[in-house]
């Protein structure tokens, strides 16, 4: 067999609407699960007083990764069918930067928002509002982005390709990175906690 | 008589318990577990799609299809509304991220549900009004909306889906992301604490 299904036209785009609904299911369970339905906790992560938000994020990547990764060695998937956003540099840079202010000033982002508004959370039902005004304020004035927008193209780009190093001693940095950030992550919980009980 | 009475204080058992799972929330799940399950669903999701996650897509979707219907000229003259609107021959909101974001909604809503965590709340710190707080929501998420589009995606599609799958940009975005988040952190505490 070979994947990814879709790709290999194993079904097709109304099945692939089915299947986005169940995958979001999925999504927005976990998101749920892990108290991302809360921008208190969410934006515990920018006060270092709980690092669940870097936990629950770093895990999923390792995991997909490193299970996407196995899959493709062993010649069920194959990655050059996976989709990957191409690399616009600085636009990209820059939307992150702007993006991370709306995240701590807002609560949530996009995904947890919508499982916020899902368990009732007011706030969230605004946030969703300024999303939407954010998006029309982007649209209308994309005529004189778009030359930013557009700028600093470098292609379909992955981390491997660039430094010129192989797709699994990335993987495994990668890892590496993560499983020392879970434990530097825990030391800096534990000396935030105490400072906040101190004061 | 004595029976009568023993089932009547037995349904006054059963409400007052069903009460009590009501009111009480349950915790959360260890995040490193809720981590995994996010990831299998993410990596399922490039196995069965060859694409990843994603959110804020779904919302330019609405508002591509929202011009679209108001104003079909000026949305078709614009690059950005066109690219979502595509070629007419569909309907703007039957997409993928559309499909997907009502499933997340559908998904924590079982999960909140579940755990005894719908409840109608505003999440804020005892310091803030709900009106600043409303206030702060609307702002922060015209900020978000505005970045997640000049990014080319969000939380979900940049940097987690981009992230396990080693894109370059994906990983800047990541790291500007956080920066951003850290820089104004302490400006905006008294929201949360």
């Amino acid at each position: 067999m070979n994947a990814p299904f879709f790709k290999f036209g194993l079904f097709g785009d109304d099945v692939s609407l089915i299947a986005a609904f169940v995958i979001g299911i999925g999504f927005g369970f976990f998101l749920e699960r892990a108290g991302f339905g809360s921008a208190k906790k969410l934006c515990a992560q920018f006060y270092f007083t709980d690092l669940a938000v870097f936990k629950v994020m770093f895990t999923a990547i390792i995991t997909a990764m490193v299970g996407l990764f196995w899959l493709s060695w062993l010649g069920f998937v194959d990655l050059s069918l996976v989709y990957v956003t191409p690399t616009y540099i600085v636009p990209q840079v820059v939307g992150g930067l702007i993006l991370g202010v709306g995240f701590v000033v807002g609560g949530y982002c996009p995904g947890t928002s919508c499982v916020a508004a899902a368990t009732g959370k007011l706030d969230a039902f605004v946030y969703l509002g300024g999303i939407i005004v954010g998006i029309f304020v982007f649209g209308e004035l994309f005529p004189i982005l778009s030359a930013f927008y557009e700028s600093t193209p470098m292609g379909v780009v992955t981390i491997p390709q660039y430094f010129g190093i192989s797709y699994g001693l990335v993987v495994f940095l990668v890892v590496l990175m993560a499983i020392g950030g879970f434990a530097g992550g825990a030391w800096v919980e534990k000396k935030f906690a105490s400072t906040v009980k101190e004061s | 008589m004595s029976s009568a009475e023993k089932t009547l204080t037995l349904d006054d058992a059963a409400v007052h318990k069903k009460a009590h799972v009501a009111r009480e929330a349950q915790p959360y799940w260890n995040p490193y577990v809720a981590g995994l399950g996010l990831g299998l669903v993410l990596l399922s999701s490039f196995v069965i799609m060859g694409r990843g996650l994603g959110a804020s897509g779904a919302f330019s979707s609405l508002v591509a299809a929202t011009v679209n219907t108001v104003a079909p000229s000026h949305a078709a003259s614009n690059t950005f509304y066109a690219e979502y609107i595509g070629d007419g021959t569909r309907n703007p909101l039957k997409d993928w991220l559309v499909f997907e974001v009502l499933g997340a909604i559908a998904g924590g809503f079982i999960s909140g549900l579940l755990a005894g965590r719908v409840k109608k709340t505003v999440e804020k710190g005892p310091r803030i009004s709900v009106g600043k707080r409303f206030a702060f929501a609307f702002s922060g998420g015209i900020i978000m909306g505005f970045g997640a589009k000049l990014a080319r995606g969000c939380t979900s599609g940049q940097a987690l889906t981009g992230g396990a799958l080693l894109g370059l940009g994906s990983w800047a975005f990541m790291l500007a992301v956080f920066g951003g988040a850290y820089a104004v952190a302490y400006f905006v505490r008294r929201q949360w604490t």
